[in-house]
C-alpha cells in the first residue's frame, strides 16, 4: 500500500542523473585486451581451475570463433558491431590479488561502493544474530570477481553451498561438473558461447533435498572498469523437495562508451523443488541521445528436471542501452510449472527485445507469461516469446498475458508471440493489450494532488502491479522506486 | 462569510474556438452556487478552468481564489489549495487500489502545503470514519480506482475523495447524471454532511432534480459563454416552466 509513496517520494529525492553511476577509486588488474586462446588460458589460471573446466571453456572458445559470424541478428534492437578485440575480458580489483579471508580483508573502497548500493554487506554479516528471518544473504560480484558472501557459516549448517563459482569448482568439482552447461550449452548462442569461454565469476548455489532455504540469496553485480566486459555465470541447483528464493541486482558506472554484459544463467529444480529467481536489473541506460550505456546480452534458462517442480522467473528491466534476454523453462517433469512475471522499461532511446521461452515436454504442465512493457521517450520494446508443447506434453496449458504501455508519441511497443502445438490436448491461451496514458488520466491524478511525475509513477506502478506483487518485498519497494526514477522526463 | 471565488470576465478558448465570453462569478465562504444552463453553455468548460486542465486557453479575464491568483497555479497546487473537482466521468487507474489512491493524494496535498503526512494506521482510521459516514463499505478500499465500479459506485467514490481531501472549493460537475433516484440521494447526503462554512461549491447540473436534495444558496444561470441571470431556488423553478430557451430570450 505504500508502494507508490514510496515510488514518489524516490522520484522527488532522486536526481535527473543515474544514481548509480559513480566511479569506485580502486586499483584494478586487467588481462590484456582483446580474447584469444591466451586470454581464456589467463582467466582459467587467475581462477586456479582443474584443467577439465580450462578444456571446456577452450572447447567454447574455439565454437564461438566459428559462430561468429553467425551473430544473431533477428532481435528487433539496432547497434554497431561489436569489435570483441576492443574489450577487457578479465579485470578485477588488484587489492583482491590474494582472495580475502573474510569480510576485514576486503577494499574498504569496495564495501563503501556496495553501501552507496544500499548493500551493506558488512552490517550484515554483523546483524546476522539479531535481525533473523528478513536478511538477505549476499554474494558481491565486482567487474569480474566475488568480492564477499555473507551468511556464508549460517547457510552451510543448513547444507546450503552459496558461493563465488570460481569456489564452487575447487571445493564441489562434481556438483559443477555435473551442472555447469546442461541447461544452457556452451552453442546455445552467440553469448553463451563467449560466455563460456571468457566467465570470470559468479554464484553458485546449491540446495539439499528437502531444505527450505530460510533467507532470500542475492547476488549484486556492477560493472566499474572501462572498457571492460562482465561475463558472469550463475548455477542454481535445487535438489528435491528444496526451495530458494534468489534475486539479482546489477548497476554500471556513467560512460561514454558501450560495455558488454553477457551472463548465462542455468537453474535445475529437481523432483517437487522450486526456484524463484528475481531480477532487478539497472545498469546504465545511456543518455538521452542513446550514448553509452550497458548491451545486457544475457542467457537465462531453467530446467525443471523433476516431476512436480516448479521455477519462477521474475524481472524488472529499468536499465541498460539494450536487453536481449529471455529467461526460460524447459518443463521437463511431469505436473511441473513454469513461470514468468516481467516489466521493462525503455525511456530515452534504450531498446528492450525481451520475453520468455516456455518449452513444456512432459505431461501436465503448467506455465504463466505475464509481460508488462513501458515504453517512453524514444524506447522500442519488443515482447518476443515462445510457447511450445512437445508430442508428449499432454494436458499442458499455457497462459499468456503482454500489455504494453506507452507514454509519448516516439516510443514503440511491440509483442511477437510464438506459438509451436504438438499436442492437441494442451492448451495455449494468449492475450495482448496496448494502452496509452490518457490526459484525463494524468489531468484526474493531478487533479488530485500529484505532480506529473508522481502521476506517472502512479499509474505505472499500477500497470505493474500483477507482476510487482510476486517480487520480495524489499525488491519491491527498491522496483516501485526504479520505474519513477527510470521515466522522469518522460511527460512535461 | 466574505468572497472565496472572484472570476471577473473570463474569456476562454479550447481549439481555438471561443467558449467562455465574459463570465463573471462570485462565491461566498460556504456558499453553494448551482450552475445550470443548456448543453454546451460552457458548463463543463468552466470546472476544467478552475481544475487547470490543459488546453483550455483563458484569453481574458481573472480568477482569485482565497486572493491568490488561480490561473498562475499549477493543478496539483490548486488541489493542495483547497480545489476539488468530482468528474463527471471519473477515470479509470487500473492497478492502483482506491485507498493507495487517495493516500498518495492527501499526502501529496499535505507535503505541498508543508503539514505532517498521514501514516498507513492515521490513513486508514480516517478513511474506515469517512466511508461509515458515507455508508460505503470498504471493501471498494482494495479496488483499483473506478475500474468496474458502476456508475453510481463511480459517484459515490468521487464523494468519498472529497470527504477524504476535505476541500475548501469543491465543483461537482454534473455528479447527478447516470444516477438512479437512489444513488442521487445517497451523493446528495454526501455532499451535504461536508457543507460547513468554509466549504465553498459549485455544481454543474442541468435537472432541478438534484438541487432538491442540495439545497443551494444562489442559482447561476449559464449559457452561450457567461452567466445571463442569477437568482435563489425561485430561478430553478423558473427555469423547470419556462426552458432555458425562455430566459435566454428574457435576458
Amino acid at each position: 500500500m505504500a508502494a507508490s509513496t514510496e515510488t514518489i517520494n524516490a522520484v522527488e529525492k532522486a536526481t535527473k542523473d543515474y544514481k548509480y553511476g559513480f566511479v569506485t577509486e580502486i586499483e584494478t588488474e586487467f588481462a590484456p585486451k582483446g580474447l584469444s586462446e591466451d586470454i581464456v588460458k589467463f582467466i582459467s589460471k587467475k581462477n586456479d581451475e582443474p584443467s577439465w573446466l580450462l578444456e571446456w571453456r577452450l572447447e567454447a572458445y574455439r565454437k564461438w570463433l566459428k559462430m561468429k559470424k553467425d551473430e544473431p541478428k533477428w532481435a528487433n534492437i539496432h547497434f554497431p558491431e561489436i569489435d570483441f578485440q576492443d574489450a577487457y575480458y578479465y579485470a578485477a580489483p588488484k587489492s583482491d590479488e590474494d582472495k580475502p579471508k573474510s569480510l576485514d580483508e576486503i577494499d574498504p573502497e569496495i564495501l563503501s561502493t556496495y553501501n552507496k548500493l544500499g548493500i551493506p554487506i558488512k552490517e550484515q554479516e554483523m546483524l546476522a544474530g539479531i535481525a533473523g528471518s528478513g536478511n538477505v544473504a549476499v554474494d558481491a560480484v565486482f567487474d569480474s570477481v566475488s568480492v564477499a558472501t555473507t551468511f556464508k557459516s549460517k547457510l552451510s549448517e543448513l547444507g546450503i553451498i552459496f558461493c563465488p563459482i570460481s569456489e564452487a569448482v575447487k571445493n564441489h568439482p562434481d556438483l559443477v561438473k555435473k551442472y555447469l552447461g546442461s541447461v544452457v550449452p556452451q552453442t546455445d548462442n552467440f553469448y553463451s558461447a563467449l560466455n563460456s569461454a571468457v566467465y570470470s565469476d559468479g554464484s553458485f548455489v546449491y540446495i539439499p533435498e528437502g531444505v527450505k532455504c530460510p533467507m532470500d540469496l542475492s547476488t549484486y553485480f556492477r560493472i566499474n572498469a572501462a572498457e571492460t566486459g562482465q561475463f558472469e555465470r550463475t548455477l542454481i541447483v535445487a535438489d528435491k523437495g528444496s526451495y530458494v528464493s534468489y534475486l539479482e541486482g546489477c548497476t554500471a558506472p556513467m560512460r561514454d562508451e558501450n560495455q558488454l554484459h553477457a551472463a548465462v544463467v542455468e537453474l535445475v529444480a529437481l523432483d517437487d523443488a522450486e526456484i524463484k529467481y528475481s531480477t532487478v536489473q539497472n545498469w546504465y541506460p545511456g543518455d538521452e541521445n542513446g550514448k553509452g550505456g550497458i548491451y545486457n546480452f544475457v542467457t537465462k534458462r531453467g530446467a525443471c528436471r523433476g516431476d512436480n517442480s516448479k521455477i519462477s522467473w521474475t524481472q524488472v528491466e529499468t536499465g541498460s542501452a539494450i536487453t536481449w534476454k529471455y529467461p526460460s523453462v524447459l518443463l521437463q517433469g511431469d505436473n511441473s510449472i513454469g513461470e514468468f512475471y516481467s516489466v521493462a522499461i525503455s525511456n530515452k532511446k534504450q531498446q528492450a527485445d525481451t520475453g520468455t521461452k516456455m518449452v513444456h515436454i512432459g505431461k501436465n504442465t503448467k506455465s504463466t507469461i505475464i509481460s508488462k512493457g513501458i515504453s517512453a521517450g524514444y524506447g522500442q520494446q519488443t515482447y518476443r516469446g515462445l510457447v511450445r508443447m512437445q508430442a508428449g506434453a499432454d494436458n499442458a496449458t499455457n497462459f499468456s498475458q503482454c500489455d504494453s504501455l506507452l507514454i509519448g508519441k516516439n516510443c514503440g511497443g511491440h509483442t511477437v508471440p510464438y506459438i509451436d502445438s504438438r499436442n492437441p490436448t494442451a492448451e495455449v491461451a494468449h492475450e495482448a493489450t496496448t494502452s496509452k496514458i490518457s490526459d484525463e488520466q494524468l489531468f484526474y491524478v493531478q487533479q488530485r494532488g500529484l505532480n506529473p511525475e508522481e502521476a506517472v509513477a502512479l499509474i505505472v506502478n499500477g500497470f505493474a502491479k500483477e507482476v510487482l506483487k510476486k517480487l520480495p518485498m524489499e525488491f519491491a519497494v527498491e522496483a516501485q522506486k526504479l520505474l519513477g526514477v527510470s521515466l522522469e522526463g518522460s511527460v512535461g | 462569510m466574505g468572497t472565496a471565488l472572484e472570476i471577473k470576465d473570463l474569456f476562454v478558448e479550447v481549439d481555438k474556438k471561443e467558449i467562455l465570453k465574459g463570465l463573471s462569478l462570485n462565491i461566498e465562504h460556504g456558499e453553494l452556487a448551482a450552475i445550470m444552463g443548456p448543453n454546451g453553455a460552457g458548463k463543463s468548460t468552466l470546472a476544467s478552468v478552475l481544475a487547470g486542465k490543459e488546453g483550455y486557453n483563458v484569453t481574458k479575464g481573472s480568477i482569485k481564489f482565497l486572493g491568490k491568483d488561480l490561473l498562475k497555479m499549477s493543478t496539483e497546487d490548486r488541489a493542495a489549495a483547497g480545489v476539488f473537482l468530482a468528474f463527471q466521468y471519473p477515470v479509470e487507474i487500473p492497478g492502483v487500489a482506491t485507498s493507495t489512491f487517495v493516500r498518495t493524494a492527501l499526502n501529496a496535498q499535505k507535503r505541498n502545503r508543508g503539514e505532517a503526512e498521514l501514516d498507513a494506521m492515521e490513513f486508514l482510521k480516517l478513511a474506515r470514519e469517512k466511508a461509515k459516514e458515507l455508508k460505503m463499505s470498504e471493501e471498494f478500499f482494495q479496488r483499483a480506482v473506478n475500474v468496474g465500479f458502476s456508475g453510481g459506485e463511480k459517484k459515490r467514490a468521487e464523494v468519498f475523495q472529497m470527504s477524504m481531501l476535505d476541500p475548501t472549493l469543491a465543483i461537482l460537475d454534473e455528479t447527478d447524471s447516470g444516477l438512479d433516484i437512489d444513488a442521487l440521494k445517497i451523493v446528495a447526503e454526501g455532499v451535504n454532511r461536508l457543507r460547513d462554512d468554509k466549504l465553498s461549491g459549485i455544481v454543474i447540473t442541468h435537472y432541478q432534480r438534484l438541487l432538491d436534495y442540495l439545497q443551494p444558496d444562489t442559482i447561476h444561470i449559464l449559457a452561450e459563454g457567461r452567466i445571463i441571470k442569477t437568482g435563489d431556488k425561485s430561478l430553478a423553478l423558473l427555469l423547470e416552466e419556462k426552458g432555458y430557451q425562455g430566459i435566454v430570450e428574457a435576458n
